[in-house]
C-alpha cells in the first residue's frame, strides 16, 4: 500500500504542469485555426498601448488650437488632418483611447462584480433572494437599454462618473442573467452535491466549487460587454451627454465632425469613427476567440 | 391544443406584463426625483426666487409624502398629462404623438429589412459550414455589432449624398419638393401608396433609405449569429437525425424540422434586437434629421427639457413592452410546450 | 443461411479531426439474411454505432467511408447517390434510436410525424395519412392513437416515445430495422416491453433487424447471431448461444465474464488474472448493531399541505446494521434518490426521523448538516463519475477537499500523506492525483469519487447507481473494489440502483421500492430465488434471460 514517494507526488498535486500545457495547446491550436484571433490580440496590445501612453506618444497637444490651419485634409505633417479649431485630429484620436477605455471597463467592472454575485446568489439560493433579484433585472431589461442610460444621465447630472454608472446598469442584466443561468444548471450537479457532503458551507460551495466553474463563459461575455459599453458611452456623448468638449473623445469627435460631413470634411469623422469601431470589432473578436478556446462546440 | 388552451396562456402572458409596467413607472418616478439638485427650483426656472420656487413645489405636489407624489404622477400620466416641452411650449404628449410614426416607420423597417436578409444568411451559413456564405455570415456578424450606428449613417451619408450624389438631402422624412401625403397610418410609405401616388412613394423610399440601411446594418448581426446558431443546432439535433433516417427529403427536413425548431430561439433574441433598434434609433434620427422621438429628445437633451426627455423615455419603455409582449404571444402561439413544463 | 439482405464488406469509416484522421470503423465485414437478427455489441467507443450511420449514410460532416462495400439487396450503398439513399431509408432500411424523447420534433404533433413519412415514401396520400397513421400507432399498442395523433412528444413518457420512433421507423414496412441502443435510459419494465414490441412487429413484417448495445446479455437474449466489436474491429462473430457458452476470444470472454448473470458472484465478474489476486472474501460475516434507523420518512414536494403536493416517500422505514449493505431497488421515479438524498442529509424530510449513530439527524436541517461532527461519517459514491468531479480540480484536490474542510487537525503533510493512501487503497496510480478529471477514464474517475467518499472513514455509504454510467468491464473491477473496501473498512452500504442484477452482487438484503413506498423487502438471495410479490417478479422477468446452453437447436 505504501510502495510509493509521497513527497514529489503530492508536490506536483498541488501545482499541476500537465494541465496547463494542454491549456497552451488548445490557445496555439485556436490560434492557428483562426488566425483572426491572433490578429485580434495584436490590436488588443495596441489598444493597451495608446491608453497607457497615448499622452506621451502623440506630436500634439490634443487640446491646442491652431496646431495647423484649420480642416486641412490628411497630410504629413497632420497625419489626420485639422479640425475646425486647427487641432491635430491624430493627436485628439490617440489620446482619446484612454478616456473611452477607462469609461467602459470601470463600468464593466461594476456591473460585471455587481452582476455576477446577485445573479449567482438568485441562481443558487432560489427562491425569495431569486424573485427580488429576478424583478429587478427584468424592471431594466424592460427599457430599450440606451435609452434607459440616456434618462438616467439626463436625470442624474450630465457628468463622465454618470456615464459610467448607467453603462454599469444597463450592463448588469446580462451577467445577473448568465451567472443565475450558470449556477442554477449546476447547483445540483454531482461535484456540487459531492462538495455539500465534504462539509463544504453553502457560500463555499457557490463561490468555491461553482463560480471557478462558470468564469469561463463570463470572461466571453465581458470580452463582448467590453465592446458594446465602448459604443454606448460613445453613443451617449455624441447625443452630447457624459463627456463635454474639448476633451478629446471619439464620440464628441464624431458629433463635432458631424457638421462638415455634408461638405466633404471627411476625415472629422472617419478617424475617430475607425479608431472607435477598431477597438470594438478587437473586443467581439478576442469574444469569440474566447469563446472557441472555451467552449469548441458553441462556436458561432 | 385547443384554442381556448392558447386564449387562456395568452391571457396569462397579458397579466404578467403588469409588473413589468409598474416597475417601469416606479423608475421613471424615481428619475423625475433623481434631478440634480431641487427639482422644484429646476422646474421654476433660473429666475425663480424662494417664494416662486415655493408656489412650483406645491404645484406640482412635491411637498408631499413619496407615495403620495407617485399615485399623483400616475394619474397625471393615465390622464395623458406628461407635461409641457419646454422648446416648442406644446405637450409632450402631443409632440410624441406626432413623431411616432416616423420613428415606427424607421424602426419597423429596418427590422424587416435586416430580418429578410439576416434569416435567409444565417440558415444558409449554418447549411454550408466553411463555404464563403459561412465566412461571409461571420464576419458580418461581429463587423455589424462593432459598428456604431452614428458613424455608419455619416460614413454613408458622406458616400452616397456627398461623393456619388445618389441620396436626397439627409433631411427630414421627405425631400422640400413633395408634400407630405394625408396621414392615414402615419407611415409615408404606406400612406402614399394609399394615396396612389408613386412618386410620392419613390420619394420617401430614397430619403429613408440611407438611415434604414444604417440601422438594418447593425441589427442584422445578432439576428445571423442567432440563426446561424440555432440553425446549426438543430441541425445536429437528433431529431433531424431521426427524421433524416426516415428518408423525409432535404427540404421537409430543412424546413419543417430544422428551420422550425430554430426560429424558436431567433424569435426569443428579438426583444434584445428591438432594445438595440430603439437605442440605435435615437442616434440615427439625430445624425439623420429624422422628425422622430428620439431626435426630439436629443433636442430636448440639449436644453434641459427633462418633462419632454422623461415623456421620451416613459414612452419608449411602453413601446418596448408592448412589442415585447407582441413577441411573447407568437412564441406562444408556436411553441406547444409553453406553460406545460412541469 | 439464405441471401443475405445486406452484406457489409471491408468497411472502414474514417472521422476528420484536429488531430487529424481518426479511423472509427477499420475494415470490417458482417452479414445480415432475410429475417435474422444480429447483435452488434460493444463497450463505447467500439464504433458499433458508427458502423450503423455508415450502412444508413448518415455520418456527420467529418465522417466519410474510406474503404469496403455496402450491399443491400444487390445495390450499393456505399456509393448511392443521396437522392437514391432518400428513399431507402425508411422504406427499405429504418433506423430506432436511443433516446427518444429527443429523437422525436419537439414542436410537431407525433402522429404528424408518422404521417410525414407514409407521405414521403407514397404509402399515404395527405388524405389518409392521419387514418394510417393512426393505425401504425395502433400496431406499436399507443393506447387511444386517434386522440394520441394529436400529442407533442413531451406530453408522452418516454416508453411512449419510443413507440412514436418506432412506428416512424416501421410505417413503410421497411425490409431492415437498425436499432441502436432502443431501450437504453428506459426502466427494465419498459425495456422489455418496448423489445418485445420490436420483436413482434419485425417478425410479423417479416423484417430483418440488427440490433446495437452495450449489454450482452439482452443481445444473446434477443438476437441470432452477434457480432462482438472492439476499437472499431471485430473481435468475434457466432450464433448467439454458441459465443455466449462457448467464446473463442479473450475479449469476448472477459466481456461475457463482467455481464452479471442470474447466478453470478462479484469475483466471477474479473478476468481470470484479476480474480487469481484479489483477496478471499470472508464466507460470513457478522453484521452489528444497527447503524441507520428510519423510521416513517416522509417527503412531498410541491406546497406543504396542498392537496395537489406528490408525495414522493411514503412512510419508510429499515434498518441497517454494521458491517451489512442493503439494497434499494426500483424503477426511475419510485423515489429511491429522494430517499438517499434525506437519508444523505442533501434534502429535508417532510416528517419521521433518521436515527443515526444514536442521533436523529433528521431533525438538523440539510443547509446546517455539512459543519456537523457526523458530517464526515455518513458519505457518498454518485452516479456519473464525470460529472460528480469538479472540472477544475485535479484528483488530488476532489479527494482532498473533505480533508481540508472537516479535518481540521490534520496539517498539509498529514492530509497529503492520508491522499496517498487513499489513492493506494482505491488502486490509483499515484500519477494520475496531479490530473483533471477529463484527463482520466471513466473507471479512474470513479476510483477518484470513491477515494474522496471514504476519505474521512465513514461508517455508512451511500452508492448511488455507482456504475450505471460505466462499461460492464469497468463496472466489474468497481464493483469488486468497492467489496474490497467494505470488508478492509468495515463500512456498510445503501445501493440504490434500477438494477436487481447488481445490487445482488453486493448485498445482503434488498428492498424493492415503488410509487415512494417499500413493496418488499427481505434476504437478497431469498428475494430473488422466491419474491413475495407480482412487481418484483416483474421487475425480475424483465432481466434479458440469455439463452441457455441447453436450449440451443
Amino acid at each position: 500500500m505504501t510502495s510509493m514517494t509521497p513527497g514529489s507526488t503530492v508536490a506536483s498535486a498541488t501545482a499541476p504542469t500537465r494541465p496547463r500545457s494542454s491549456y497552451w495547446s488548445h490557445l496555439k491550436y485556436v490560434m492557428s485555426e483562426n488566425p483572426v484571433t491572433g490578429l485580434a490580440f495584436g490590436l488588443f496590445a495596441l489598444i493597451i498601448l495608446a491608453a497607457l501612453f497615448g499622452p506621451y506618444l502623440v506630436p500634439h497637444d490634443p487640446l491646442a488650437t491652431g496646431v495647423g490651419a484649420a480642416l486641412q485634409p490628411p497630410s504629413l505633417a497632420h497625419w489626420f488632418g485639422t479640425d475646425h479649431l486647427g487641432r491635430d485630429v491624430f493627436s485628439r484620436v490617440v489620446v482619446a483611447t484612454r478616456l473611452d477605455l477607462l469609461i467602459s471597463v470601470s463600468a464593466v467592472a461594476i456591473s460585471f462584480v455587481v452582476g455576477s454575485v446577485i445573479g449567482s446568489l438568485a441562481g443558487y439560493f432560489g427562491g425569495w433572494t431569486d424573485r427580488i433579484t429576478g424583478r429587478l433585472v427584468d424592471t431594466i431589461m424592460a427599457f430599450p437599454l440606451f435609452v434607459l442610460a440616456m434618462g438616467i444621465v439626463a436625470a442624474a447630472g450630465n457628468t463622465v462618473e454618470n456615464i459610467v454608472y448607467a453603462t454599469a446598469i444597463i450592463n448588469l442584466p446580462f451577467y445577473a442573467r448568465m451567472a443565475r443561468a450558470e449556477v442554477s444548471i449546476r447547483r445540483n450537479v454531482g461535484y456540487v452535491q459531492a462538495a455539500r457532503l465534504s462539509g463544504n458551507s453553502e457560500l463555499r460551495v457557490l463561490f468555491g466549487h461553482i463560480f471557478p466553474n462558470i468564469m469561463p463563459p463570463m470572461m466571453v461575455q465581458i470580452s463582448l460587454n467590453m465592446g458594446w459599453a465602448i459604443l454606448n458611452a460613445a453613443g451617449l456623448s455624441f447625443i452630447g451627454l457624459g463627456v463635454q468638449p474639448p476633451s478629446p473623445e471619439w464620440g464628441i469627435m464624431v458629433a463635432e465632425g458631424a457638421n462638415f460631413i455634408i461638405s466633404g470634411e471627411w476625415w472629422l469623422v472617419i478617424f475617430p469613427g475607425l479608431a472607435l469601431m477598431l477597438a470594438v470589432f478587437t473586443f467581439n473578436l478576442i469574444g469569440d476567440g474566447l469563446r472557441d478556446l472555451v467552449d469548441p462546440q458553441r462556436r458561432t | 391544443m385547443s384554442l381556448a388552451l392558447k386564449a387562456r396562456k395568452v391571457g396569462l402572458r397579458l397579466l404578467e406584463a403588469i409588473p413589468t409596467v409598474i416597475g417601469i413607472l416606479v423608475v421613471c418616478f424615481l428619475l423625475t426625483r433623481a434631478l440634480p439638485g431641487d427639482p422644484a427650483a429646476y422646474f421654476a426656472g433660473p429666475m425663480a426666487d424662494a417664494e416662486s420656487i415655493e408656489q412650483v413645489r406645491r404645484n406640482l405636489g412635491l411637498d408631499q409624502p413619496l407615495p403620495v407624489q407617485f399615485v399623483n404622477y400616475v394619474t397625471d400620466l393615465l390622464t395623458g398629462n406628461l407635461g409641457m416641452a419646454i422648446s416648442t411650449g406644446q405637450p409632450v404628449v402631443a409632440e410624441l404623438a406626432t413623431r411616432l410614426p416616423a420613428s415606427l416607420e424607421l424602426t419597423l423597417g429596418a427590422l424587416l429589412l435586416s430580418f429578410l436578409i439576416a434569416v435567409p444568411l444565417g440558415v444558409m451559413a449554418a447549411t454550408r459550414p466553411n463555404t464563403w456564405v459561412d465566412h461571409l455570415c461571420r464576419f458580418l456578424v461581429t463587423a455589424g455589432v462593432s459598428l456604431p450606428t452614428f458613424f455608419t449613417g455619416l460614413a454613408l451619408m458622406y458616400i452616397f449624398y456627398y461623393l456619388l450624389g445618389w441620396a436626397p438631402a439627409p433631411m427630414g422624412r421627405i425631400d422640400m419638393m413633395y408634400l407630405p401625403p394625408e396621414t392615414v397610418t402615419g407611415f409615408y410609405t404606406i400612406d402614399t401608396l394609399i394615396a396612389g401616388d408613386w412618386e410620392t412613394f419613390r420619394a420617401a423610399i430614397a430619403q429613408m433609405a440611407l438611415p434604414l440601411i444604417t440601422l438594418a446594418l447593425f441589427t442584422l448581426a445578432p439576428i445571423a449569429r442567432m440563426t446561424r446558431a440555432a440553425m446549426l443546432q438543430t441541425l445536429g439535433s437528433e431529431f433531424v437525425r431521426t427524421a433524416r433516417a426516415a428518408g423525409l427529403n432535404g427540404r421537409r427536413v430543412l424546413v419543417t424540422y430544422a428551420f422550425r425548431n430554430a426560429l424558436l430561439p431567433v424569435v426569443t433574441t428579438l426583444g434584445m434586437v428591438f432594445s438595440f433598434l430603439l437605442g440605435a434609433n435615437v442616434l440615427v434620427e439625430k445624425v439623420f434629421a429624422w422628425p422622430g422621438i428620439g431626435s426630439f429628445a436629443v433636442e430636448a437633451l440639449v436644453v434641459s427639457d427633462y418633462a419632454a426627455v422623461q415623456g421620451f423615455v416613459l414612452s419608449m419603455a411602453l413601446l418596448f413592452v408592448l412589442l415585447n409582449l407582441l413577441i411573447d404571444v407568437i412564441y406562444t402561439l408556436i411553441d406547444p410546450r409553453v406553460g406545460e413544463e412541469s | 443461411m439464405t441471401i443475405p439482405l445486406l452484406d457489409v464488406q471491408h468497411l472502414s469509416v474514417d472521422f476528420a479531426t484536429r488531430n487529424g484522421t481518426v479511423r472509427a470503423i477499420d475494415d470490417i465485414s458482417l452479414v445480415v439474411g432475410k429475417g435474422e437478427t444480429l447483435g452488434i455489441v460493444g463497450e463505447s467507443g467500439s464504433g458499433k454505432s458508427v458502423t450503423s450511420y455508415a450502412v444508413m449514410r448518415i455520418l456527420d460532416r467529418a465522417g466519410r467511408i474510406a474503404g469496403g462495400r455496402i450491399t443491400y439487396g444487390g445495390m450499393a450503398l456505399h456509393k448511392a447517390r443521396e437522392r437514391d439513399m432518400r428513399d431507402i431509408r425508411g422504406r427499405e432500411i429504418s433506423m430506432v434510436f436511443q433516446n427518444p424523447r429527443a429523437a422525436l420534433n419537439p414542436i410537431r404533433r407525433i402522429g404528424q410525424q408518422v404521417a410525414d413519412v407514409l407521405v414521403q415514401h407514397s404509402q399515404a396520400t395527405r388524405g389518409n395519412a392521419r387514418e394510417k397513421a393512426v393505425e401504425m400507432l395502433r400496431a406499436v399498442k399507443i393506447r387511444d392513437p386517434e386522440q394520441r395523433y394529436d400529442a407533442y412528444p413531451f406530453e408522452l413518457s418516454g416508453g411512449m416515445c419510443q413507440r412514436v420512433v418506432i412506428a416512424i421507423a416501421l410505417a413503410c414496412r421497411p425490409r431492415l430495422l437498425i436499432a441502436d441502443e432502443p431501450t437504453t435510459g428506459l426502466d427494465v419494465t419498459t425495456q422489455k416491453a418496448v423489445m418485445d414490441l420490436i420483436v413482434d412487429l419485425t417478425r410479423e413484417y417479416d423484417m430483418s433487424t440488427i440490433l446495437i448495445t452495450h449489454d450482452l446479455g439482452l443481445a444473446a437474449a434477443y438476437c441470432d447471431r452477434l457480432v462482438v466489436m472492439e476499437k472499431g474491429r471485430i473481435v468475434e462473430a457466432n450464433g448467439s448461444a454458441e459465443l455466449f457458452h462457448g467464446a473463442r476470444e479473450a475479449y469476448t470472454r472477459q466481456l461475457l465474464q463482467a455481464t452479471p448473470r442470474i447466478d453470478s458472484e462479484v469475483r466471477d465478474l474479473l478476468p481470470a488474472a484479476l480474480r487469481a489476486t484479489a483477496m478471499p472474501l470472508p464466507e460470513t460475516h457478522d453484521v452489528g448493531e444497527p447503524l441507520l434507523t428510519v423510521k416513517g420518512l416522509k417527503k412531498q414536494f410541491g406546497k406543504p399541505g396542498a392537496d395537489n403536493g406528490h408525495l414522493a416517500v411514503q412512510d419508510l422505514s429499515f434498518t441497517i446494521r454494521e458491517g451489512e449493505s442493503l439494497g434499494l431497488v426500483g424503477e426511475s421515479g419510485c423515489g429511491k434518490s429522494t430517499t438517499s438524498a434525506m437519508v444523505m442529509r442533501l434534502l429535508d424530510t417532510t416528517g419521521g426521523a433518521i436515527e443515526f449513530l444514536g442521533e436523529d439527524i433528521a431533525a438538523i436541517p440539510a443547509a446546517k448538516f455539512a459543519a456537523h461532527p457526523l458530517r464526515g461519517k455518513l458519505q457518498m459514491v454518485f452516479q456519473d463519475p464525470t460529472d460528480s468531479l469538479n472540472p477544475r480540480w485535479s484528483a488530488a484536490q476532489s479527494i482532498g477537499d473533505p480533508l481540508q474542510r472537516l479535518a481540521s487537525h490534520m496539517n498539509r503533510q498529514q492530509r497529503e500523506a492520508r491522499i496517498l493512501e487513499l489513492a493506494a487503497l482505491v488502486g490509483l496510480p499515484v500519477n494520475l492525483l496531479d490530473r483533471f478529471p477529463h484527463q482520466l477514464s471513466g473507471g479512474q474517475k470513479a476510483r477518484v469519487g470513491i477515494a474522496r467518499a471514504i476519505a474521512l472513514d465513514p461508517r455508512l455509504l451511500i452508492l448511488d447507481e455507482p456504475t450505471a454510467a460505466l462499461d460492464v468491464s469497468v463496472q466489474a473491477i468497481v464493483l469488486n473494489l468497492l467489496e474490497d473496501l467494505k470488508h478492509r473498512l468495515g463500512m456498510s452500504y445503501l445501493f440504490i440502483s434500477h438494477d436487481l442484477n447488481v445490487v445482488r452482487l453486493l448485498c445482503d438484503r434488498i428492498m424493492v421500492m415503488q410509487n415512494g413506498a417499500i413493496v418488499e423487502e427481505g434476504n437478497a438471495r431469498q428475494l430473488l430465488a422466491a419474491p413475495a410479490t407480482d412487481y418484483t417478479r416483474t421487475l425480475l422477468a424483465a432481466i434479458p434471460h440469455p439463452p441457455q446452453a441447453a436450449a440451443n437447436d
